[in-house]
């Protein structure tokens, strides 16, 4: 067991900006945009760091996958703990059809090359909300996945992982090696202190070009159009109980 | 005696009417002129809005403004301020109406700045611990945009304060005892004068960690309570994320262990980060609210942040004071869920104060002495309420010398309402005799003035009053607040 954690991270518009669509509708406005990185990715890497801690695991090595910019992203987790990173350089103009196949294609290509035991990634990004690259990246390594974890356990050759689902929590035994993604309630992920901010500087980012780990990226899925969610209209009052059902009848409510 | 009742009297309204016609007409003319600015969705004359509007969290009535405005940005403030001028039409700034003390009432109606719509973090230095904010940025929602860069501004009032408006009120909070409050934080301020013009207190742009160029002018508006301008934009100063955090609680036998320890600990020259104060009477009640079981006694809720070496000096020096001291049950916490669970009570005092008596409200008091006076003021005072028969658990920030009793009244009860007033007066005048002052962090505001009057004296008032008169003649910033 090589007790190498891999963690993906993402860099997204953060929380709390209000999201604006580019006025040609082929997207949203990014230019200038705050961005940080992905509140479930941030429980990802706490988790991670959390196990090394206990002494569980031997190594954090957190990926990102994008242009210049995500270098921050790994930077943070870095700062949160990781030992080392890794940015899968795409191109900007590649980036925009960057999507979960193509990430859990390269995630289970730097899975096989750093001999991870464990793929830990957050159960979603805010800005895609795909819930497909761990799910995805399991499949294509033909490991078990250990989704939407609300708590985790490491047993010897396998993990214990409580699931949020629907009707409550489901608890599962899976073999290692294997794919975990973090759910809200997992953990609270820490803040980066600035001593730490200073010692992650020092750590080490590789380079890696996807041609490299054999992944072609183009993608077979095209978007059309973005567009705002409809204005809320104004309510309409009325006077009487007999208005109301007479304007729910108007609507065809009733 | 009847008007000072009625302050605290929150139901009892009488709408202010502007009846004459003259003033209708030219309240048109003038909302037509400010939608000219902020444009058409930028003023409200709606009664809802203006209600939001007129009050804050405090006891007093809600006084709506006539108008409410919303500008987008510093030169449409300016030029709002020109109409208002023109017309003579008072300015009443609104950040977040977190207040406590009735600032944003309009006394007289008049138009409200509502500033959330200038909401920007702008500037971040990191290197030099620097922020400059719009008023629409409240203290968490400038944490959580700071997370990423290990910075972090300090100053707690509780509520999610605007921080523009909390350097308007000089707040205050359980971090003061380490951090200082917004007058040791605020570096900058760009403020827009009754007429209009736009003054930057310590220069444009500038952010040099300390000066000595010309009069104090950043301070002169920190705490005016909007009397004197409207903040538009705040350069604050940042602190370093703590690397770890421990929290402890511990009981004592009386409330002067209890502040010698507090005094014990400071003198020891412990960094100790908050130190709380919470009574007896506070304590049983937050065991009933939250189903606790905390010795009910005099308690004090502390909380470290360093490193992990220094916190485990600064935890043995206090507990080897608190203990000579008599205190007992010393309980300490590295891990945040621990340290959630013994910080409980404090965190839902104000609830639990609350709960005393259901179907009541309750009123903060407010008064701050010098350290050394603490434990004579507070036992005076907790005579007073058990004389008076007056519920009022304490809480308080000793390490700066400030505490609050939680007034829980009826509002009905026009006996004990008066019995209320006339307590909250006393304490104020017994924290004046002790050396000290009527508002250590809740601001003037509306309820105030008298008791400033006696705690200045003629002198600082003389100074006060020409500052007033000279940036705003015709008292049209916030009127009838502070002086």
């Amino acid at each position: 067991m090589s007790g190498r954690v891999l963690v993906g991270v993402k860099r997204v518009i953060d929380y709390a900006v209000k999201i604006r669509v580019k006025p040609d509708h082929s997207g949203v406005v990014t230019e200038g945009v705050k961005h940080s990185m992905n509140p479930f990715c941030e429980i990802a890497v706490e988790e991670a760091v959390k196990m090394k801690e206990k002494k569980l695991i031997k190594e954090v090595v957190v990926v990102s996958c994008g242009p210049q910019q995500v270098q921050e992203t790994i930077r943070t987790a870095l700062a949160m703990g990781a030992d080392r990173g890794i940015h899968v350089e795409v191109l900007a103009k590649d980036y925009e059809s960057l999507g979960p196949l193509q990430v859990s294609k390269i995630m289970a290509a730097l899975a096989k090359k750093e001999e991870a035991q464990l793929i830990i990634l957050g159960k979603q990004a805010i800005d895609g909300d795909c819930n497909q690259t761990g799910q995805m990246t399991a499949a294509l390594l033909d490991w078990s996945q250990g989704t939407f974890a609300s708590e985790v356990t490491l047993e010897g050759g396998q993990v214990k992982v409580v699931r949020e689902i629907d009707g409550g929590l489901e608890t599962i035994k899976i073999n290692t090696p294997a794919v975990l993604t973090a759910d809200l309630r997992l953990n609270t992920p820490r803040y980066a202190t600035l001593p730490n901010i200073m010692k992650a500087k020092k750590k080490k980012i590789a380079n890696v070009k996807p041609v490299d780990l054999g992944v072609e990226l183009t993608s077979k899925l095209e978007v059309l159009r973005v567009d705002e969610p409809p204005q809320r209209q104004a309510g309409v009052k009325v006077e009487t109980v007999d208005d109301l059902v007479g304007k729910l009848k108007e609507a065809g409510r009733i | 005696m009847l008007s000072a009742a009625r302050r605290l009297l929150p139901h009892v309204s009488r709408v202010v009417q502007h009846s004459s016609v003259r003033q209708e007409h030219s309240l048109k003319e003038v909302v037509s002129a400010f939608r000219s600015v902020c444009g058409e969705d930028g003023v409200s004359t709606g009664e809802s809005v203006r209600q939001q509007h007129g009050k804050d969290e405090s006891v007093h009535r809600c006084r709506p403004p006539d108008v409410v405005v919303f500008p987008r940005c510093v030169e449409e403030v300016s030029a709002l301020a020109k109409i208002c001028n023109r017309h003579n039409l008072p300015i009443i700034p609104f950040g977040t109406g977190t207040g406590l003390e009735g600032g944003v009432g309009a006394l007289k109606g008049g138009v409200c700045f509502s500033l959330r719509k200038m909401d920007k973090v702008l500037d971040v230095h990191q290197e030099d611990f620097d922020v400059t904010v719009e008023p629409g940025v409240t203290r968490k929602a400038l944490n959580s945009y700071l997370r990423d860069t290990g910075l972090w501004f300090p100053v707690d009032p509780g509520a999610d304060a605007s921080l523009c408006g909390m350097a308007a009120t000089s707040a205050s909070g359980t971090n003061a005892v380490h951090y200082g409050t917004m007058r040791e934080n605020v570096l900058n301020l760009e403020v827009v004068l009754a007429d209009g013009t736009i003054v930057h207190t310590a220069g444009k742009g500038r952010r040099p960690r300390k000066s000595v160029a010309g009069y104090n002018l950043t301070n002169l508006f920190v705490g005016s309570e909007g009397t004197l301008g409207i903040i538009t934009k705040a350069t604050l100063r940042l602190y370093g994320i703590p690397e770890a955090v421990v929290s402890a609680v511990c009981s004592f036998p009386s409330v002067q262990a209890a502040v010698d320890s507090t005094v014990h600990i400071l003198q020891a020259g412990v960094p100790i980060a908050r130190i709380e104060f919470l009574d007896d009477v506070m304590i049983d009640a937050c065991n009933k609210f939250s189903s606790l079981s905390y010795p009910v006694m005099p308690t004090l809720f502390l909380e470290f942040h360093g490193t992990e070496n220094s916190l485990n000096e600064q935890v043995r020096t206090t507990e080897e004071i608190t203990s000579a001291n008599g205190g007992a049950d010393f309980q300490w916490a590295l891990d945040e869920e621990t340290r959630a669970r013994l910080w409980k009570a404090r965190h839902d005092a104000w609830y639990a104060g609350l709960a005393l008596r259901p179907g009541c409200k309750a009123y903060a008091t407010d008064v701050c002495v010098p350290l050394s006076r603490l434990p004579n003021i507070i036992v005076e005072t907790k005579e007073d309420l058990i004389q008076n028969r007056l519920t009022g658990p304490i809480a308080g920030h000793v390490g700066d010398g400030n505490f609050h009793c939680l007034m829980v009244l009826d509002p009905d009860d026009s006996d004990e309402v008066q019995r209320v007033h006339l307590f909250t007066e006393r304490l104020a005048r017994r924290a004046l005799a002790l050396e000290g002052t009527c508002t250590g962090e809740h601001g003037v505001g509306l309820g105030k003035r008298a008791l400033l009057r006696e705690e200045m004296g003629p002198g600082a008032m003389g100074v006060m009053q020409s500052l007033k008169e000279t940036l705003d003649p015709r008292n049209l910033m916030n009127p009838g607040k502070v002086l």
